[in-house]
């Protein structure tokens, strides 16, 4: 919490890139949870420079702008509909994730995550890098319902070749010497996944169905 | 049923169909089809939310300590007011007070979350539906610089030069085929009537919000721990006061920060002032001199909100912005809103896709009931998987329909200055700023605008200008700044406590749920930026037990009721003339003025809306 706080008030040292993990979706939709358990994950297990920021951007959309806008380096992860095996991993770089994202209309969030960077591009703030990892989805109608095995299986991939990228980038991951403190968590220790799943609700309990017309839309 | 009357309008689904979907540029997912008569005005309007809606079905069971976490997830917008909502409910049930410190700390995200809601929605969301992107790239940026030093004088980025290379980056990003934000506009349709210096001016400010916003959210990584989800608290605020100390000392707020968020507030209330407010001002000049004053609908009427912005906390008779309903468009008269009483606010599922015991009942929302059925009425064109045109005799919508007392009403920022106004000429000392707002906004669009713009002078009253969709526009942009202006008192407020020495920010005193009563209920109450907000709690056993949120956009939103009483969305429409029948930008001008959120008034999950509305003309 600190380092966030921190980071938003005094600017970097200037020779530092400024290096931005963000993982976006909504972890009440099983599978849709990928980007921010992604970031959940990545931070319970590591530590990085002082010039590295982890971002649940959740579904925030045009609200994420800033972090767009001041990243040098941006690595997001999102749960993306390829028409993959469920829990197969894409990986897009660079000019090619506004373009894809576009063609293929992606994005599962409302507020697409195109239009948000190329907003960042019109105002003269864009990255000059950027790492796409998305993962196919299995399930994403399973409303209160967690990662199912295959995309939970798929982030260990994607936190591997993020680490790979940010150690590229200068981000230096260095495996955590003690666990992470609950109000250090850039994602929120009440929706920490384990105790997610623990404390879900039966069936009976809580409906866990979508509307079939956005069932049958996605077929 | 072809034909009918209700709340002053007539019905009539004879003529031409058109049917939107998805609306764009808002939050989540909509429909909406309409009947043109034979001059293309609209004579019905049928709005549909295509999303289920179950968010409280997945808090049953859970810790009421972590609800507010869940309902920040509901909506990629407004998560604070959510997060709020819930943690005001569950210390209602609770009987836990905050210390003043926590009461003003949430007043300063409150109000920051409205005034960044308010421009990002204006500048991102709507203006589009005012100005032609297009058309921009043909100002003369000599001449933008002169309209702009007459409608905003005090906004000193105004010089010829600067207009030129904004438009030169525009014209650069337009050629290269990325039009990106602006892919959804219909540039160049006759309702666009504002000339091209003033879209020039507007696509202007458009970058320099974008720019601002991300400073003004700053104030909530400050009192929140982090951004786009801040921490709250059950009790107060989840961050310490040591004003001497360092970082080091582990308490998030010393001088430095305080500084550092006073300066937020003080950019907020600049832009407000010089450029927001400005700008719709002129903007509704323009549109109110060419004769566009259409999408009342229910303002005109009927308005309500719970009250809001205490100047002492849990005295609402102290509230800045206060609450209360109006009836029939008599101003003189605020009849009270409680939202405990079970005969107040009801949901009716009558024309919404889930069930009730008795379908034509309205149930409070402590006794709410979420249970899904979807079922389409047998004049439906289409499949259940693909709607043509919906039934609206039968069940054609995710959102429910509340009411107040029986009465379809509608809430938001113009809700809240109809009401502020009727209150501060009552003399109500709390609200007089509001009073004074809108005085200055009619002398500035009946006179002095038109004066320096070289148009005939009007001499619209309050009554005649406000309920539309401009005064809509108008009413949001003043209650930014207006809460920008609050900010500031409580800050000082907040200096002035720390000064005395009190540093409390929390009470924990019933943290530990051994302390609860085996039952208990409570409601929270918030002025979201889309308007009346409340969340409904049961707690049992320490477990939440029921949990029902009727969300601003649920009343706007809301779909006819059983007596076939239209939702506000609907009547805003009526009456109103589309001059280019499948490219609706005057439909989507007005539904965009309510700010729609559609994920909160239904569900979170939503196909992606970057691709140009489908319309269908039949």
């Amino acid at each position: 919490m600190t380092r966030m706080v921190e980071t938003a008030m005094s600017p970097l040292q200037p020779t530092l890139p400024q290096i931005t993990v963000l993982g976006i979706g909504n972890l009440l939709w099983a599978d849709e949870g990928f980007g921010v358990r992604c970031v959940e994950a990545l931070q319970q297990r590591y530590e990085f420079a002082d010039n590295v920021a982890l971002i649940d951007g959740g579904t925030q959309g045009l609200y994420l702008i800033q972090h767009v806008q001041q990243a040098d380096y941006l690595l997001i992860f999102d749960a993306v509909d390829y028409n993959l095996a469920p829990g197969e991993l894409k990986f897009i770089a660079d000019d090619d994730v506004p373009k894809f994202l576009g063609i293929k209309k992606l994005s599962l969030h409302q507020t697409g995550f195109q239009e948000v960077l190329m907003l960042a591009q019109l105002t003269g703030h864009y990255p000059t890098r950027v790492l796409l990892i998305g993962c196919q989805p299995e399930n994403m109608m399973d409303y209160g319902g967690s990662l199912r095995p295959s995309v939970r299986a798929a982030m260990e991939g994607a936190l591997d070749e993020a680490l790979r990228v940010l150690e590229s980038w200068g981000a230096a991951p260095h495996k955590r010497a003690s666990p992470l403190a609950g109000e250090e968590a850039v994602t929120l220790p009440h929706l920490e996944l384990q105790r997610y799943e623990n404390e879900r609700p039966s069936e009976q309990q809580a409906c866990r169905i979508g509307d079939e017309r956005i069932l049958a839309r996605r077929a | 049923m072809s034909t009918y009357s209700t709340q002053g309008f007539d019905l009539n689904n004879t003529g031409r169909r058109i049917v939107v979907d998805p609306v764009t540029r808002i939050e989540g997912h909509m429909r909406v089809e309409v009947n043109l008569d034979a001059n293309n005005v609209i004579r019905n309007a049928v709005s549909t939310g295509t999303m289920w809606r179950g968010l409280e079905v997945i808090l049953k069971g859970r810790d009421p300590r972590d609800a507010w976490a869940f309902v920040e997830r509901i909506c990629g917008v407004c998560t604070g007011c959510h997060a709020l909502a819930s943690v005001r409910s569950v210390e209602d049930a609770l009987g836990i007070r905050i210390p003043p410190n926590a009461h003003l700390i949430r007043e300063m995200m409150a109000k920051t979350l409205q005034v960044h809601d308010h421009a990002v929605h204006f500048y991102h969301l709507h203006a589009l539906d005012w100005v032609d992107v297009v058309s921009a790239l043909k100002a003369d940026p000599k001449r933008t610089s002169e309209l702009q030093q007459t409608v905003s004088p005090a906004h000193p980025l105004s010089s010829p030069g600067y207009f030129r290379d904004v438009q030169n980056r525009l014209k650069k990003f337009v050629e290269s085929g990325q039009l990106g934000p602006f892919m959804n506009g219909y540039w160049g349709n006759p309702a666009y009537q504002l000339p091209p210096e003033a879209n020039l001016m507007a696509v202007t400010h458009y970058l320099e919000a974008l720019d601002l916003q991300k400073e003004w959210v700053k104030i909530h990584t400050i009192f929140g721990g982090k951004n786009p989800h801040p921490n709250y608290l059950v009790g107060g605020v989840p961050c310490a006061i040591n004003i001497d100390g360092d970082l080091a000392a582990g308490a998030p707020l010393n001088m430095e920060r305080l500084n550092f968020v006073r300066a937020r507030i003080d950019e907020a209330l600049t832009f407000c002032r010089n450029v927001y407010v400005p700008d719709v001002l002129a903007i509704g000049t323009i549109y109110k001199q060419k004769g566009w004053l259409h999408g009342g609908g229910l303002s005109a009427t009927n308005v309500m909100d719970y009250g809001t912005y205490a100047k002492v906390n849990y005295d609402d008779s102290t509230n800045q912005l206060p609450g209360g309903a109006i009836l029939n468009g008599n101003w003189d008269e605020i009849l009270p809103v409680d939202a405990r009483d079970p005969e107040q606010v009801q949901e009716f599922v009558t024309h919404s896709w889930y069930n009730y015991p008795d379908n034509d009942k309205g149930l409070h929302p402590w006794d709410g009931i979420t249970e899904p059925n979807y079922e389409l009425g047998a004049k439906t064109k289409g499949t259940r998987t693909n709607i043509e045109e919906v039934d609206e005799s039968a069940k054609y919508s995710w959102v429910k329909s509340p009411r107040w007392r029986g009465h379809a009403m509608e809430v938001g920022p113009l809700a809240r200055y109809i009401l502020g106004y009727a209150h501060a000429l009552k003399g109500n000392p709390h609200c007089q700023r509001v009073k004074e707002q809108l005085e200055g906004s009619l002398r500035a669009v009946n006179l002095d605008l038109p004066k320096a713009l070289g148009l005939a002078e009007t001499n619209l009253s309050a009554k005649q200008l406000l309920p539309s969709t401009i005064g809509r526009t108008l009413t949001r942009a003043l209650e930014a700044e207006y809460c920008a202006e609050m900010m500031v008192d409580d800050w000082n407020e907040l200096m002035t406590n720390i000064r005395n020495g009190d540093r409390a920010t929390a009470n924990v005193e019933k943290w530990d749920p051994s302390t609860w009563p085996a039952e208990a209920k409570g409601v929270g109450i918030v002025a979201a930026p889309r308007g009346a907000l409340g969340h409904w709690i049961r707690i049992k056993n320490g477990k939440i037990e029921n949990y029902q949120c009727v969300v601003p956009s649920t009343w706007n939103g809301s779909p006819r009721d059983a007596k076939g009483q239209i939702g506000a969305f609907e009547a805003a429409l009526m009456n109103t003339p589309v001059a280019v029948p499948d490219q609706p930008v005057e439909i989507l001008r007005t539904l965009h003025s309510f700010d729609p959120c559609m994920a909160c008034a239904t569900h979170v999950m939503s196909e992606d809306g970057a691709e140009l509305s489908t319309v269908k003309v039949s």
